[in-house]
């Protein structure tokens, strides 16, 4: 059920927020052996919250939508005293003494913090299989992956064991894992959202969004996280609107704008069938359909990969062993210790993506590649300016492809890169971006469709992401939801 | 050829730690001297996922050292991260400045001493090519005294994140004396300007020296080298002095200077070599995502300059025009802004200023230095010297007396006529008093007055020094002198 609906039956306590926290933490005791969603389970902490959501709603006080609502955090999210990983070994065992700005609001705003989830390293990957700890697992089909890198989040609502997440969005890492999982997943205007207590992947890239399991329950996740933070200075002073309020204003007459661009290379039949589709229903609403053409696409993965290695390269560069997390034992000097602890403690993704930046920032070869890739990044900026001269928003597919199997990608980084194709561009031009549940393959795999708007036009977004919701709720599909074979309650 | 020959080029990179409260990017007090690791949080320490936020008073100080160097100030300025690995910097990077810095084109004007003793004294214009700002690193702490021979190394984090100016000359200083020189005018400068305290003891202040040499009338540089962990003033000198010594040197010999990084070595007198060019670290400066651009208002800035105080040059031209000081009096007094409001504001209650500078320059600077005391924290305050001054020319007190009056002063606190009046030191004026007891004395030493009547006149000193001996100093010199002489040939 969405939180929508259980806020409205937690204010007239037909259920208690305990009772609902124990419904999640029973449901991620029955599925999560096969999801493998969490990295860490907050049970106690989540009942505390739960009674604490408890007596708010008892004396009416603080109330907000998220009062009581179990939501689970992406594990690159800090949250004072509990284990943040990243999913790395380096960070095996890091507890930061403090919250990230999104967390404090969460918590102030009532909601219930059930845990923590998967993510590839450091959110560097398309598919939950670069974390070092284990394999996060598609719900809609357990043999395919669920995306990435906010897979865990996205697999989780997906399976009902949180009922919101939180995710983090670089390269498309909240949408990709949203349209494989078949949830809600947004990627805020860069600024939009307080970076503060997110482990750094590449600062002037990553996004925190909400994963939801409709479009009214994003507006309200995005409403609770979205704001002025003094703590990040890229986060930016202008007022919050109402976003639920938004929701229902339609699409007549909205302007929609589809890429010619990102219905050429490689594209899935099917993934092309889904995003025509609903755009022939935002069509049928109301809205207008024009073709634009964003003519830098092709250079989305080369200037990306230039960029997001590049800032990562120095992000991760304080992971020494020096301060806290994994040390490397017996090492004569210092030089050493750098080194050995760096070689064991990243996965093979992370240290690629490392030397990649290392390379890209070194004398000699800065002009060609990084500030050349900033220069590019201005391109796509002017596409979607030019864009949004013309149209109000912009509908494209969300991935190339349906989720594909585990392991299937996993040796080949090249064709793993690709599959955030059409995501990427929204973060080099730091557009808000969403994707939404466009329908279901034959065999039963989610597709998605992406809405990309001008910056802070988080709103319009929603709204025409509602609208072709509605329009496929009536016709029984947003109604599917992955089957699990539960596991039996242990005694 | 000898060093003469050649022509000495030499630039500086100043670093200054600006005193702000808090650090550059968190709220982490600044204070030298904590124990270790207690003036750090989260964000200075750069754990996962914290941000830095801009202190603008730093911004702000360093706009106004940039003012007090001349420099042209940034309407638009940014941030850069510089990369490197090293267990005292927490995040692998330092949050500075690279191709936008906040201030450039400044220069520092120096007073050279006189060629001789007949010829005016000159000045010379160094140029600064540019002022940023930056933050600090931490501190190592090896077990032994070496990081080589250590068998553990510990990180004191208290120092990292306070905000630093780096300020860069232009290769326009000649001597090593020159660059001695051009780093205490810039001293003076930040003290004056208040926005360093300039110790380098503490390491508040930090030199690196850039020295190449060229056989003189060269257009072209030399090869350079870079020397390190020079800690005083007159290590400037002396490790550019041994420098320029060496490359001359290894030029003589046929060889060539190696661009490389040398350190000083304080107790051998010399430098050595560090790391080479090829060792050299790639930086790979990119800009600092974290943080947005600085954007000063040409109105902020005016507002900065327009509370910049006097600055030294300007102040000992105008104390050499106002006061009639001798050049090197104005120099010494305008060292700190302490002592020239010190000197200004006895001057001002005063008519004649040399006799300020004087009792300035000697007894107090002499007592501030044997007490370790700065102009701040003395006692004796401007209206004290004034108080004394006046007694001195009433003649209530002698200067020889004055000198232990001063220093009493400088002791207690109190004023003179009250020490004065507590100590007995009023002068002996009194006619007949003195009268007395110079007819005793020479009534005691017959031998000598024989000796000055025959015209010995050396013979009078005796009898001055017997005076003041039995008056305990007290006795008037003129008038003993006087008295002297009219006793001594009255009895003829």
């Amino acid at each position: 059920m969405p939180a929508h609906q259980l806020a409205e039956m937690l204010r007239r306590r037909q259920i208690s927020a305990r009772e609902l926290t124990e419904a999640v933490l029973a449901r991620i005791e029955a599925v999560d052996g096969q999801v493998q969603a969490y990295i860490t389970v907050t049970a106690d902490a989540a009942r505390r919250m739960a009674d604490e959501a408890d007596r708010r709603l008892a004396a009416g006080e603080g109330v907000t939508p998220l009062t009581g609502i179990p939501v689970a955090l992406k594990d690159n999210l800090c949250w004072d005293g509990v284990r943040t990983t990243c999913a790395s070994r380096i960070l095996h065992n890091f507890v930061p003494p403090y919250s990230a700005t999104v967390v404090d609001w969460l918590i102030q705003a009532g909601a219930v913090i059930v845990g923590k989830t998967n993510l590839d390293e450091f959110a560097m990957g398309s598919s939950t299989e670069n974390s070092a700890f284990f394999v996060t697992h598609n719900p809609w089909d357990l043999s395919r992956v669920p995306g990435g890198s906010s897979g865990g989040s996205a697999a989780a609502v997906a399976a009902g064991e949180a009922v919101l997440a939180l995710g983090s969005d670089t390269g498309g890492s909240i949408r990709q894992p949203a349209a494989f999982c078949g949830v809600v997943g947004m990627k805020p205007t860069y600024g939009r959202v307080s970076r503060f207590g997110l482990v750094a992947f590449a600062s002037s890239l990553d996004q925190i969004g909400p994963f939801a399991r409709d479009v009214e329950d994003t507006a309200l996740l995005l409403q609770a996280v979205a704001g002025h933070d003094p703590l990040d200075s890229t986060s930016v002073n202008r007022p919050v609107p109402d976003y639920p309020a938004a929701l229902r204003q339609g699409v007549k007459g909205l302007r929609v704008g589809v890429p010619r661009e990102y219905f050429v290379q490689g594209i899935d039949p099917r993934v092309e069938q889904a995003v025509r589709g609903a755009v022939a229903r935002l069509e049928k609403l109301g809205a207008t359909v024009t073709e634009i053409s964003l003519p830098h696409s092709e250079y989305a993965i080369a200037t990306y990969y230039l960029i997001a290695p590049a800032e990562a390269s120095s992000n991760l560069a304080r992971y020494d062993g020096v301060r806290y997390g994994y040390r490397a034992q017996g090492a004569p000097d210092v030089v050493a210790m750098f080194s050995r602890t760096r070689a064991e403690g990243f996965g093979a993704e992370v240290k690629r993506r490392i030397m990649l930046g290392t390379y890209a920032l070194s004398s000699g070869y800065y002009d060609a590649y990084y500030l050349k890739a900033q220069k590019v990044r201005t391109l796509f900026v002017q596409d979607f300016q030019q864009a949004f001269q013309q149209v109000d928003i912009v509908v494209a597919p969300t991935t190339p492809t349906p989720p594909f199997r585990i392991g299937e990608k996993a040796d080949d980084p090249l064709a793993m890169y690709l599959s955030d194709l059409f995501t990427i561009p929204a973060n080099l031009a730091a557009l808000p971006a969403m994707s939404v549940l466009a329908g279901f393959t034959e065999e039963g795999l989610p597709l998605g469709v992406q809405f990309i708007g001008p910056h802070f036009a988080e709103e319009r977004l929603l709204q025409a992401a509602y609208a072709l919701e509605q329009d496929l709720a009536g016709e029984g599909v947003m109604a599917r939801r992955p089957t699990l074979p539960v596991k039996a309650a242990t005694a | 050829m000898p060093l003469e020959d050649y022509e000495i080029v030499i630039g500086l990179e100043v670093h200054a730690e600006l005193l702000t409260e808090s650090k550059l990017f968190c709220g982490c007090s600044t204070k030298f001297g904590a124990e270790p690791n207690t003036h750090v949080c989260p964000v200075c320490l750069g754990l996962p996922g914290v941000l830095p936020v801009l202190n603008e008073k730093a911004v702000e100080y360093a706009v106004r050292a940039g003012l007090a160097l001349n420099c042209e100030i940034a309407s638009f300025s940014k941030f850069d991260r510089k990369n490197y690995f090293y267990p005292d910097l927490p995040k692998a990077y330092q949050i500075s400045q690279y191709d936008l810095p906040l201030c450039r084109n400044g220069w520092v004007e120096i007073a050279l001493p006189p060629a001789d003793e007949n010829s005016p004294a000159r000045t010379k214009r160094i140029g600064i090519i540019r002022v940023h700002l930056e933050e600090e690193a931490g501190k190592s702490v090896h077990s032994s005294e070496t990081i080589v021979g250590s068998e553990y190394s510990l990180e004191d984090y208290n120092r990292v994140g306070i905000p630093l100016i780096e300020i860069v000359s232009k290769p326009d200083i000649r001597s090593p004396q020159e660059a001695r020189l051009y780093a205490e005018s810039l001293r003076t400068i930040l003290l004056y300007a208040g926005v360093s305290d300039c110790k380098m003891e503490e390491g508040s202040l930090r030199v690196d020296a850039n020295i190449s040499l060229r056989p003189r009338g060269a257009t072209e540089f030399g090869t350079r080298t870079e020397i390190k962990n020079i800690n005083s003033f007159r290590s400037i000198e002396r490790a550019l002095a041994y420098e320029a010594a060496r490359q001359a040197q290894v030029l003589d010999e046929g060889g060539q200077v190696v661009q490389e990084t040398r350190a000083w070595d304080e107790l051998h007198g010399v430098t050595v070599a560090m790391r080479s060019k090829e060792e050299a670290q790639d930086y790979r400066y990119f800009p600092e995502p974290d943080l947005v651009p600085v954007v000063t208002s040409r109105e902020w800035v005016e507002k900065i300059r327009a509370s910049l105080p006097e600055l030294p040059l300007a102040r000992q031209e105008r104390f050499q025009r106002q006061y009639g000081l001798p050049a090197y009096d104005a120099a010494l007094l305008t060292e700190t802004r302490d002592m020239a409001d010190f000197f200004e504001e006895a001057a001002r209650q005063w008519h004649d200023p040399k006799a300020v500078a004087n009792w300035l320059m000697g007894d107090f600077t002499r007592l501030l230095k044997e007490h370790g005391l700065e102009v701040s924290q003395s006692r004796l305050r401007p209206g004290h010297l004034v108080g004394m001054l006046k007694l001195m020319e009433k003649g209530v007190i002698s200067g020889k007396i004055a000198k232990t009056v001063f220093e009493e002063m400088f002791l207690s606190g109190q004023d003179a006529e009250q020490i004065v009046k507590d100590k007995g030191l009023v002068q002996i004026a009194d006619t007949g008093e003195l009268e007395g007891i110079i007819q005793r004395i020479i009534a005691a030493n017959p031998q000598p007055a024989e000796d000055f009547r025959k015209g010995k006149e050396k013979a009078l000193g005796f009898f001055v020094g017997q005076v003041m001996r039995e008056t305990k100093g007290r006795a008037n010199p003129a008038l003993v002198n006087e008295l002297l002489r009219k006793l001594l040939t009255a009895g003829q």
